[in-house]
């Protein structure tokens, strides 16, 4: 049988120590926190600690938090986060680590940890821009050859930069800025809470 | 002696046995592999990027055009994260609805899976089988949502709509007989659940019939026995889930340690493989398709005798009838709101996922309480999947890696999002 959420915080927390930022359980999730410094530390107790034992990186993913609630978050721009799995204990956790500097966001490769996570780091240094240090072979994965920018981030606009025809002229296929404009039809909202309730307004 | 060089041959994105767009830069050495790079994202549409900048309920047909072959699953995983979120119910015929119709896209997924894989090694002939099947699948599709592929049916709160009570008929035509007609629509008299009847009671014949096409078959046995071998420990590291995980012998499915809807009170087995190699998760597959028509059946036996909703009452994320929404001001504006500007998520994150017909299908929403999700990241199982194929295929010849790419079963839908 699987723990509940809160037992497999406490053990986290007594694994862990002082290398856990914050911990927390929401929609019966457990979530912690960890600094980047500690990243790498943190990923291999997880691996091996015999009451953790998560064997496998479900999903890793690059966040840019900096249009969060308009405001952005407090605690940096960039962050990773890592969603685990033990197989052998049946029991998930998230994992998340806020790169120091918002300019050259860096944080460990977990390659050596989980085998699965070289495509995954590529992915999110590809849309994201987040330096894996140790990667083995951190090159771009989804966009195209060539390709400058990294599109998940805020500031990156949804249609994109450059549009790509064949010029009947040079005869060949060239790159161009974009030649359409952004669209929104339905705007990005953040209602307060209790909007619409009864008796509001 | 002459000197022999290593070459690199490139391996698709055109190439048939490439299942789309698999861009395979292989390292030989004579007709053997060193090295297999994959070079993906040439059908990379950015759906995450799109999905933050449309509403709820606009993102969901997004889900459909991922794994295209397993549409009604992909829609499940994200209306699960939904419903996370907003913590709603879904009615328990709702949830046997989308466990009929989850275990359907299964076998949809499997027949694809099969004709292909087949076709890709030499063996013709399961092709044709397999899409007879299909075909009868993707009708119940047609009934249920309008469309044969991209359904949009599955909807936060539920589904969209009951089952209908009847099957569309063939109907008269110059190259249909009186007989050929009678025939065609016999099993289509009743409704829906009559027809997906009619169908688990034929099916489990029609898998006998794909194993005496493969199952003993020498040929089929030389190309799969020992190709690809991966144990489990290794699969763990790999990130393999699913048939991939089980193939190797890991007795691991969603549906059983971690379930969701109604999977706990339904009767079914998993199948494990032993050796891990192409030929194992053959037989894990088919063992499946077998155990989906069992989960089939005990879903239509109790969505006849259960009538009820199929959608939560909620109408903050579930739209009004339309009948309410003619004679109801309040319903009136919950309709326009919820078709404007759409549903508010509270913030949060939640990470839902499912045993998709190709290993573990997760969403991972962030939602900072805007009516958009703030961050969307999909968990396909192919990504992990493909991504040990340098270690899979290494020391195989060329043939090998078209065997590989088979049982790996990708999707570039899912894997370049």
């Amino acid at each position: 049988m699987p723990v509940t959420p809160e037992v497999l915080l406490s053990r986290l927390e007594g694994a862990l120590g002082d290398k856990l930022v914050s911990g927390r359980v929401a929609l019966g999730e457990v979530t912690i926190e960890v600094r980047p410094e500690d990243w790498h530390d943190v990923a291999m107790q997880l691996r091996d600690e015999p009451g953790l034992r998560f064997d496998q990186l479900i999903d890793l993913c690059g966040v840019d938090y900096s249009a969060y609630a308009e405001t952005g978050r407090a605690e940096g721009r960039y962050a990773v986060v890592m969603h685990l799995l033990s197989v052998a204990r049946n029991h998930r956790l998230r994992v998340r680590g806020f790169c120091a500097d918002d300019e050259m966001p860096v944080i460990a490769s977990v390659v050596g940890v989980w085998a699965v996570a070289n495509w995954y780091e590529r992915e999110a240094f590809d849309l994201v821009g987040i330096v894996f240090d140790g990667h083995p072979d951190l090159r771009r994965i989804l966009t195209d050859y060539g390709f400058i920018g990294h599109p998940f981030r805020k500031d990156f606009p949804v249609h994109g930069q450059v549009e790509m025809r064949y010029d009947p002229e040079q005869r060949r296929v060239i790159y161009q800025p974009v030649s359409i404009d952004l669209r929104e039809v339905t705007p990005r909202i953040v209602r307060e809470e209790n909007f619409g309730d009864v008796g509001h307004g | 002696m002459a000197e022999i060089k290593n070459y690199t041959l490139n391996f698709g994105p055109q190439h048939p046995a490439a299942h789309g767009v698999l861009r395979l830069v292989l390292e030989l050495d004579g007709e053997v592999v060193e090295r297999a790079d994959p070079h993906i994202g040439l059908l990379h549409r950015g759906t995450e990027k799109l999905a933050e900048n449309r509403t709820f309920l606009q993102a969901l047909p997004y889900m459909d055009r991922l794994d295209y072959l397993s549409m009604m699953m992909n829609e499940h995983a994200y209306c699960l994260a939904v419903e996370k979120l907003l913590q709603v119910e879904v009615p328990v015929r709702g949830q046997y609805i989308r466990v009929l119709f989850d275990e359907i896209t299964r076998l949809l997924n499997h027949l694809l899976w099969l004709g292909t894989h087949g076709l890709d090694v030499g063996a013709m002939t399961i092709f044709l089988y397999t899409f007879r099947e299909r075909e009868d699948l993707l009708d119940m599709y047609e009934a249920v949502s309008g469309a044969r592929m991209h359904a949009a049916y599955y909807r936060p709160g539920g589904v969209y709509r009951d089952l209908p009570d009847s099957m569309p008929m063939y109907e008269a035509g110059k190259y249909k007989s009186a007989a050929d007609l009678k025939r065609l629509n016999a099993n289509r008299s009743g409704s829906l659940l009559d027809f997906i009847e009619d169908f688990t009671n034929r099916f489990p014949k029609c898998v006998d019939d794909y194993e005496t096409l493969l199952t003993d078959n020498r040929i089929w046995k030389q190309r799969t026995v020992g190709i690809g071998v991966v144990d489990a420990d290794r699969a763990k590291q790999l990130g393999f889930t699913g048939p991939m995980l089980r193939g190797s012998g890991v007795v691991w499915d969603l549906r059983r340690t971690q379930p969701y809807e109604v999977y706990d009170r339904l009767d079914f087995e998993i199948p494990v493989g032993k050796n891990g190699d192409c030929y194992d998760r053959y037989l894990v597959r088919m063992e499946e398709m077998r155990q989906s028509n069992r989960i089939i059946r005990q879903c239509v036996d109790w969505l006849k005798a259960n009538p009820g909703p199929v959608i939560t009452g909620d109408h903050k994320v579930a739209p009004p009838s339309r009948a309410a929404m003619k004679n109801n001001m309040e319903e009136l504006i919950h309709h326009f709101k919820l078709f404007t500007e759409g549903m508010h998520v509270p913030a949060g994150e939640a990470y839902a996922a499912i045993e998709q017909a190709k290993g573990e299908f997760g969403v991972y929403l962030i939602s900072d309480g805007a009516n958009k999700p703030y961050r969307m990241k999909l968990r396909s199982s192919g990504f992990a999947h493909l991504s040990a194929m340098d270690e899979m295929a290494r020391g195989l010849m060329i043939a090998d890696v078209v065997a590989i790419i088979g049982t790996i079963d990708i999707v570039f839908g899912d894997i370049d999002r």
